[in-house]
Formats: structure tokens, sequence, C-alpha cells
């Protein structure tokens, strides 16, 4: 016989589940407190969640489309055009190298030959030890200077295959 | 004694390849020796294959030394270039005499570039002293017309790489009606080859502080943002400490000098994204949407950001607005040839031996500025191809580098000065790779509004794949002239437009690239 007082109430799940740490979640929240009153204030705000975060998850589309009044398609919408934002999180360190003419004027095809072989990743993927993710980028502003590349927002020019592994390579010994 | 004045720069250029290393070295060795060394981080000359380009002052004269890496600067203290007007320190390998000196330096007309890697781009004191400000003094007794007038009359066109006249849309949004007016600069210079607005954002940022402001008085607009790409970061350090000066000294804010006039400025950052170098989509990303392409009309100086009418100019027009005003339109207007007048900043970058930015009025030939002051190429390898004008610029063979620069002589050949990058390529270059680099970039950046780019470009790639790998070569370039064709008149703006320009120079003037078939590499 079924006892009715043993009634269970099963919660109705609205969104995935949620794999932002609680902290993370704390300061999405919080950067769109602080910048959702600006006019056109979507970028910023992305800007704002990927430098306190590392990137722009799912979990936070719905946060930020919850703040800002929007449909999740829409901001979606916007994460998803921009090369900068990333849906993932990154390696330690995230180097952007220059694909474009200047720096190829200059052997930038090689040096991403190069980039990849030595981290054995391609283009928007994390280095195995979790020290770098790899991202091309289409100019850095460094073009006399080339090839080029960004260290986080470090920039650096005259990158040979040389320089680049020494320069990786104090990377990688870092602790994590 | 009076302590040593030692510029080492602060550019993102200098600092790429060592200058913060520089000096700290500088500051030690000053300190074990108990020299008393006052360090000033300026901006970079535009020399950018002296970097770091250590400069000591000596009698109101900057003398050279370059490039100095931190290992070799226990060496130049010994030679002694605290005093380096002497013989000891003049005789030192990386000397090269008062900077100023320098042909590659003398030889240029800096007005909008006449400030950077001179003054401390972090104060505005050194602004002051160097004349900044004093356009926007002027701008301030004068009625709105009257600056308006003031930028038509000095023949400025937009140096963004359309070169429109600047002072037709600044009257068409001093005449448009409206509550709320905007100013936008268009600091996402995406272009390969071009680090001028970089380089005067971090070197003298409150340049364009100025000139933004002087836009927005000339107009009626009071609120005004810098669009800058994320891939600036110095440069947006920069401008974040520029505009905080300018509002603590009354520059910026609701009572600029006094005068009653308010003008607000703000830094927006964008996202890595080609297309928002285009006016329409970059308003779209101010106003938080996806960077895409919108329809003209209406124009943005009558419905552009927010709706609102809207001045839209890159960094440079903005920069060259305070000379203009200072020394009125006459003396700007003398400059150049034809219908381009004044000094356009061009940035000599690839495959050069001396790469860097040199400020001239339009008319010289791009020959001398690839040897006179480039010095021919950095392999020592002959000039094969020059694409000027970034990723959509034509290449051009030697055949064509004795065209002046002016916008009328490049469009006359089917090329462009766009933004001023000039991209040198050795003998080495593959141009059918080059090519399919275009398409490939075109496909990567489309925003995806126009078929013709959302689909022609990744089209393009395959096409040129099958030419060069000979399968039925003559069908397939009769194919991909049609595709560039359906390119250059069915697109929206000009990242679909104007792709076919390096497409086709590359075909057009070097077709032996192209045939990549056994029997041809073997006649080759």
């Amino acid at each position: 016989m079924t006892n009715t007082s043993e009634r269970r109430v099963i919660p109705i799940q609205t969104e995935p589940p949620d794999a932002l740490r609680l902290a993370e979640r704390a300061r999405v929240l919080e950067v769109c407190t602080q910048l959702k009153d600006q006019p056109g204030a979507l970028l910023p705000i992305l800007h704002g969640v990927q430098n306190a975060i590392g990137f722009v998850p799912s979990e936070a589309v719905v946060l930020i489309a919850g703040e800002l009044n929007l449909s999740r398609a829409e901001v979606h919408g916007v994460v998803t055009f921009y090369h900068y934002f990333r849906t993932r999180r990154a390696g330690r360190h995230v180097v952007h190298l220059c694909r474009a003419e200047a720096c190829q004027a200059l052997g930038a095809a090689d040096l991403e030959a190069h980039a990849k072989k030595t981290l054995g990743i391609d283009f928007h993927s994390t280095s195995a030890d979790g020290a770098v993710t790899l991202e091309p980028v289409y100019c850095l502003g460094n073009c006399a200077l080339g090839p080029a590349l960004m260290i986080d927002t470090e920039l650096k020019g005259r990158v040979s295959a040389q320089r680049f592994d020494e320069l990786i390579g104090s990377l990688r010994k870092e602790v994590s | 004694m009076k302590p040593v004045r030692i510029f080492v720069p602060r550019d993102a250029a200098a600092r790429s390849v060592g200058a913060d290393e520089t000096a700290r070295a500088i500051a030690e060795e000053a300190g074990r020796r108990g020299i008393e060394v006052h360090l000033v981080r300026n901006g970079s000359r535009g020399m950018l294959w002296l970097e770091p380009l250590v400069e000591v002052e000596s009698d109101g004269k900057r003398y050279g030394f370059g490039p100095i890496q931190a290992a070799q600067v226990a060496d130049l203290f010994d030679q002694g270039f605290c005093e380096p007007s002497t013989a000891a320190a003049r005789a030192h390998a990386s000397a090269h005499g008062p900077t100023e000196d320098l042909a590659y330096f003398k030889r240029q007309e800096r007005l909008s570039f006449a400030r950077v890697g001179i003054i401390d781009p972090e104060s505005i004191e050194a602004y002051l002293q160097h004349g900044g400000y004093a356009g926007l003094k002027t701008a301030l007794g004068m009625q709105p017309a009257q600056i308006v007038e003031s930028v038509t009359a000095s023949g400025l066109r937009g140096r963004g790489g359309a070169a429109f006249p600047a002072g037709i849309k600044w009257k068409t949004v001093l005449g448009a009606p409206g509550d709320q007016k905007y100013i936008v600069c268009n600091a996402d210079e995406g272009d390969s080859g071009t680090f001028s607005d970089r380089m005067l954002m971090e070197g003298d940022p409150l340049t364009l502080v100025e000139g933004m402001t002087i836009a927005g008085i000339a107009t009626g607009a009071t609120r005004g943002y810098i669009y800058l790409r994320w891939e600036y970061p110095d440069a947006h350090r920069a401008l974040e400490t520029a505009i905080g000066a300018a509002y603590a000294a009354g520059y910026l804010g609701a009572n600029i000098q006094g005068s009653g006039k308010r003008f607000d400025l703000e830094v927006r950052l964008g996202a890595g994204a080609y297309i928002c170098g285009e006016e329409t989509s970059l308003l779209e990303s101010l106003e938080g949407k996806r960077g895409q392409v919108r329809f003209k009309p209406p124009l943005p100086a009558l419905a552009g950001l927010f709706g609102k009418p809207t001045v839209i100019n890159n960094v440079i027009t903005f920069a060259s607005v305070p000379i203009i005003l200072e020394r009125g339109a006459p003396f700007y207007q003398h400059f150049g040839m034809g219908r381009s007048r004044g000094t356009l900043p061009m940035q000599l970058a690839g495959n050069i031996k001396r790469g860097g930015l040199v400020e001239v009025a339009f008319g010289m030939t791009l020959r001398e500025l690839l040897y006179d002051f480039g010095g021919g190429s950095l392999s020592g390898r002959p000039i094969r191809a020059v694409q000027v004008g970034g990723p959509l610029g034509a290449y051009l063979p030697e055949s064509q580098f004795d065209t002046p620069l002016d916008y009328e002589a490049f469009a006359a050949i089917k090329a462009m000065l766009g933004h001023g990058g000039v991209v040198v390529f050795d003998d080495t270059v593959d141009m059918a790779a080059q090519a399919r680099y275009a398409m490939e970039f075109c496909a990567v950046e489309s925003c995806g509004k126009c078929t013709p780019c959302r689909i022609g470009s990744t089209r393009g790639v395959e096409v040129i794949d099958r030419l060069t790998s000979g399968t039925n070569a003559a069908a397939q370039e009769v194919l991909l002239r049609d595709l560039c064709e359906t390119l250059t008149y069915g697109s929206l703006c000009a990242l679909g437009g104007l792709t076919p320009f390096p497409v086709l120079s590359a075909l057009d003037h070097f077709p032996e690239d192209f045939d990549k078939t056994p029997r041809a590499r073997a006649s080759a």
C-alpha cells in the first residue's frame, strides 16, 4: 500500500546543470550590476565577465540575458560573433599568434607551423599541460617588427622559432 | 649636477623588443654608479628598427642610441653615454647622434605626429608645454559653423581609408536636428601593416582627445566614444590615463575651460572583429550587438549611434584637427597634391630594413618611401611585391612603384592608399598563396550579411586551389574573375567589395605564380 504522506517534490529544472563555480557566478552578476545601466552595455559586460573569470560560458550567458532583459539567443549571438570572446576555459596563458600579411612577409606561416608542432595543438586549443592556449589573430599592430605574437596582454616582436621556444618555455615552467 | 634626462619609449612595439628591460637596466646601472637619472617613458619616434631607441638629452638636444638591449646598458655607461655629445659616446657602435638629425626623421613633415616620441604621453603638463590644446582654445572662440568651415577648407579627408571629406561629414551632423549627437572615433585599426593609430594613441593620446572635443563643439555633440580594438592594451591604458587627466584639468566634462560647453568621452573595447572597422558595423557593436553592416542610407551623420546624428572618423582624422585649428586651414591645405591635402602618416611594414612611421605630405612616390626611407628589404633580396592599404589593398609590382602617394593616383591603377600601410614582400613570396589568403581572410572576417562575401569568399579559396593545382586552369580563371565581379558589385561594404583588389592584382601582375603544374615549374 502506498503512503500518500511520502509524496516527493521533484524540482523542475529550468536551466542546464550549473558548472560555474559559485564564486564565478557571483562575479558574473557583480559585473552585470556594475555595467548594465550604460548604453550599449553588452560588450562591456562580456569583456568584464571574460576578465573576471577567463571565459564566457553558456551559464554566464543565461545570467547576462536575465540581467539585461535580452533573450539567451541574442546574447549567444553576440558572444559567438566576436573572435575574442571564448566559451571554454583557457589555459593559464593565451598566446595570440599573428597570421596577417606583414608578419607573413617575415615567415609567420613557418612560425605558426612551429608553434603548433611544439605545443602539439591546433588553434583554439590548449596544450596538454594546461599552460598555453593558442589563438590566431589578424594583426597586432607590430607590423614593422614581425613576426609578432601576444602573450596575454604582452606584445612580442621579432619572434623567431628560437625566441618562441624561450618565451613559451618560461610559461610552461611556471608552477600552476 | 643636474640629473641626466634619458628617454626610453613605452610604445608597445618598443616594449615588444625589450624596452622595459632596457629602462630597468638603465635605472639600476645609474643607481649602482651613483649617477642621477631622470627616466622619461616617451612614445616611439617611429624608427622602429632602432627600438629600443634610448635617447639622452644634452644641451637641449636628444642623442639616440639603438637598438639597446638590457645587456648592453653597462657598456653604454662605460662609454660615457650620459654625456652623449662627447666623441667617446658618439663613437659607440649604437650611437646615432642627435635623433632629429637622422635623415629618416628629418625628411618627414610631422603634423599630427608632432609630439609623438617627444613628450611623456602620461603628462598633460608636457602636452600643454608642447602646444597642446592650442587648437581647442581657438575653437572655443569660434562659432560651430566656422570650425566646420575651417576643417572643410583644410581639405582634410578621412584617414581611415575611404578618404571622405571630413568637413562635409561634420557639416551634415551640425545641420542635423537631434537632442543628442555623438562623436565616435574608429580606433579599430585592423589593417595589417598599419600601426599609426596605435602609435598616436600610445604616444600622444591627448591629441586625439582634443580633436574629438573640437568635433563635439563644432557639431553640438556632447558625448564621444573611442571604439578601440582589444589587441591594443597599451593604447587602452594610455587613453584612460589621458581622459582622466583631461577631466581633472577641465578639458573634458560639463564646462570645458569655463566655456559652458560640455563634452564627455569614454573608451569602448572591440572584441576581435575586422568588420567592426567598417563604420556602420562599428556602430552596431557600440550598441552592444553583433557587428553586422547596416544599409546606407540613412547615413550615420543623420542616424548613427543609437539612431542619433553621429560624426564617425578615424584616429588620425581627429588627430589632424587640432593643428588645423591652431595654424589655420591654409597652413594644412598647403601640404599635399591634387585633392589629397595635408600629410599622411605612412607605415612601412613587413620585409623592410627600416620599418616604421613616416609622416609626409601626399605626393612622394612609393619608390622613395620603400628605398630612401625603408632601405629595401630586410632579407636583402629584391622587393617583388608591395601591398598598400591593408588586406583589401592591391599588390603592386615593381613597375608601379613610381606611383605618387595620392588617393586619386592609386585609384587610377586599381589600388588604394587606404590607411597608409605598406607591406613589403621579397622575391620568395608566393603570390597565389597571398591571393588565397585574401579570400580566406574575407571568409574568416565576413559579418555574414551579404551572400557574395559570406559564401563567395569560401568559394574563392576553392577556386584558387583548383586553379593552382592545374585542374582545368583556364576555366577556373574565368570563374575566379566572375566571382570577383560578383563580390565587387554585390557586397554592401568594402570587405566583400574590395577583397577582389588583392586577388586580381596578384593574378594580373604575377600570373606565373598561379601555374604550379610540373611543366610550369620545370620551365621556371
